[in-house]
């Protein structure tokens, strides 16, 4: 007979991001029948008395547990992965996903360096015979091409020169394009994807802070309704309030496997210091909510020190 | 084929000092300029600019810069710059104007390699501390910057891949744009600056089949903006290159004088590439050899530069 402490050893390797496998392989191993009917009898979410008397598995839990334990195979490829092809695979999943994915095409087009994007862009050439771009233009039908499309092919000037007159008269435009109000028309506003897509990150966040002087609200604030473009924003002149908000979603009580899925792809991206910045943070809830191998890795890198 | 002709044994050194013998004292010796300069390659040039920097600590470009003149010294200027950093220079020529060159930006983009416009890009932004995309949006509006902006940030796939299923349909899409003179602009444009240069031969290929004639000869409507002729342009570069060459060839040498900029422009920018190749488009086009008609047309020591390059034995 399996203990109540085991029933709820058991229940609790299996319930939070990640698995532990410690708890789950000294379970296994001195299980027998008996034993294991109790951890069945024992553990309603993960299982329910089928009406020809025996306890099956929740279909739902055998779900939610096929992507628990893929967490620690997709951390290994993914950060094994040269970053020029984990970008290209990142961004081809995300644009075959659709429309709830494509907050990491803008992620990934809008935090890496204009090289590394360019890389990721070669990559993709490699991998699906074809320029993301095409693929992108191709496949995206709505207010969103525009933009996309536009970001994934930036390349971004690097330096810190930042003209402030430029900067006022675009944070102006901003408003006035955002002002008119309608969604789709913000999305698809040539000076919106103008000063978003070809701008330097040190301009936009120039224009960013002007914006705040003639409006009182921040760029963020005022995108609220417009998704894709917030993030846009976000990724350009906040990053680091982005990641927060990423974070934030993977570790929530109820979060979706979508907003799960980021902490692999936030950790595989192990170049980016701010990320590491962020991570430092939510340290407690990654010790929490993270099991086994899985956050061993996670708190393994996300907690490197300078070398 | 190149047309200009470089010797495979070169001293940088030597050359460096013929130059600088040739800018000191009164006036300039263009003719030894020419007769270097003339006859290196890129990489060459790109030594004897080393050399010189090295022996004379100066820049070979300023002195060249100070000490020549007019159409000469332009060509000169472009001629000695690496590959890369003209097409940059050319493009920044092309926006800056009051009315920008757009059938220049789209000329650039589409006859580069994919590389290629990768380098033109990243020389941009170490000179002009933006990025080409940021200049040609801050300066087009509407259709021609969606164009534009589109043509310069491509990334081409430049593999062998194609896929004819595809290439119909996209025929399809465009003779449905253009047949009706409605121009959707949104899909057209989508189709010239995504799709791989071989992806897109296939498509205008199929165009030509299905309807008999090539997709630019409807592209023609007098809508009056300069979205068309622009739109013209790229198909033209993507599609048949030399032949769009030596139109621009034939154009800068109308009876009613020069167009200087395109001349040297076309000339220095394929010397190294196919300029042999357009010579023999011109000479078919027009019954008289392209180093006739530019001899004709231009005179003094841009002429001799122009002809030297465009492979005339001293």
């Amino acid at each position: 007979m399996a203990s109540p402490s085991e029933v709820e050893v058991f229940n609790h390797a299996l319930s939070g991001i990640g698995v532990d496998e410690n708890s789950l392989v000294s379970i296994l191993v001195k299980s027998h029948d008996e034993h294991k009917k109790s951890i069945r009898k024992g553990c309603s979410q993960l299982f329910f008395e089928d009406e020809r008397q025996f306890e099956r598995w929740n279909q739902t839990a055998i779900k939610s547990l096929k992507a628990e334990f893929k967490r620690f195979k997709d951390v290994v490829l993914l950060s094994l992965m040269h970053p020029w092809e984990r970008d290209a695979r990142l961004l081809n999943k995300a644009l075959k996903k659709g429309p709830q994915q494509y907050n990491i095409i803008v992620e990934i087009a809008c935090t890496r360096s204009s090289d590394q994007l360019l890389g990721a862009r070669k990559a993709y050439h490699s991998l699906f015979d074809q320029s993301i771009e095409e693929h992108l233009a191709s496949h995206v039908k709505g207010s969103e091409r525009k933009l996309l499309v536009a970001l994934v092919s930036a390349y971004r000037y690097e330096g810190s020169k930042v003209k402030e007159d430029t900067a006022k008269s675009e944070a102006k435009a901003l408003l006035n394009a955002i002002k008119d109000g309608d969604k789709k028309k913000v999305m698809e506003n040539d000076e919106v994807v103008r000063i978003l897509t070809t701008r330097s990150k040190p301009h936009l966040k120039e224009v960013y802070q002007q914006y705040k002087k003639i409006s009182g609200k921040t760029i963020i604030e005022d995108l609220e309704v417009v998704l894709l473009l917030k993030e846009t924003v976000e990724c350009l002149c906040t990053p680091q309030a982005y990641f927060t908000r990423v974070f934030d979603a993977a570790l929530r009580d109820n979060a979706n496997e979508d907003a799960k899925k980021a902490l692999t792809r936030l950790v595989a991206t192990q170049e980016d210091e701010e990320i590491k910045e962020v991570a430092a943070k939510f340290q407690d809830k990654i010790e929490e909510r993270v099991k086994g191998a899985y956050k061993d890795v996670l708190v393994g890198v996300l907690a490197k020190e300078e070398t | 084929m190149a047309t200009i002709d470089a010797p495979k044994q070169v001293s940088f050194q030597q050359d460096a000092e013929v130059l600088r013998k040739a800018c000191q004292g009164w006036g300039t010796d263009d003719k030894a300029i020419i007769s270097v300069l003339g006859h290196r390659n890129a990489a060459q040039r790109k030594q004897i600019r080393l050399a010189y920097e090295q022996l004379y600590q100066e820049d070979l470009i300023k002195r060249l810069e100070s000490e020549l003149s007019g159409d000469f010294e332009r060509a000169v200027y472009r001629w000695i710059l690496e590959p890369a950093d003209r097409d940059a220079v050319l493009a920044n020529v092309a926006i800056k104007k009051l009315s920008p060159d757009n059938h220049v930006i789209a000329e650039i983009s589409c006859t580069r390699s994919p590389e290629e416009l990768l380098a033109v890009r990243r020389a941009y932004q170490a000179r002009y501390k933006h990025s080409l995309e940021e200049d040609v949006a801050a300066h087009t509006k509407g259709d021609i910057r969606t164009l534009l902006v589109a043509l310069v940030t491509a990334f081409r796939y430049d593999g062998e891949e194609i896929n004819t299923r595809l290439a119909n349909s996209e025929a399809k899409i465009l003779h449905d744009a253009v047949k009706d003179k409605k121009f959707n602009h949104e899909e057209v444009i989508r189709i010239l600056t995504t799709r791989s240069k071989m992806q897109l031969m296939v498509t205008f290929n199929r165009y030509r089949d299905d309807h008999d004639t090539s997709v630019t000869k409807h592209l023609q409507g007098d809508s009056g903006d300069e979205f068309l002729p622009v739109l013209r342009t790229s198909v033209r570069c993507l599609n048949d290159p030399k032949k769009y060459f030596e139109k621009v060839l034939r154009n800068s040498i109308r009876r009613t004088g020069t167009d200087e900029d395109a001349l040297t422009r076309v000339i220095v920018t394929r010397a190294e590439k196919d300029l042999k190749d357009i010579k023999e488009v011109y000479h078919k086009r027009n019954s008289v050899p392209l180093d006739q008609a530019v001899a004709k047309d231009t005179s003094g020591d841009y002429k001799a530069l122009l002809l030297t390059l465009l492979g005339k034995q001293d």
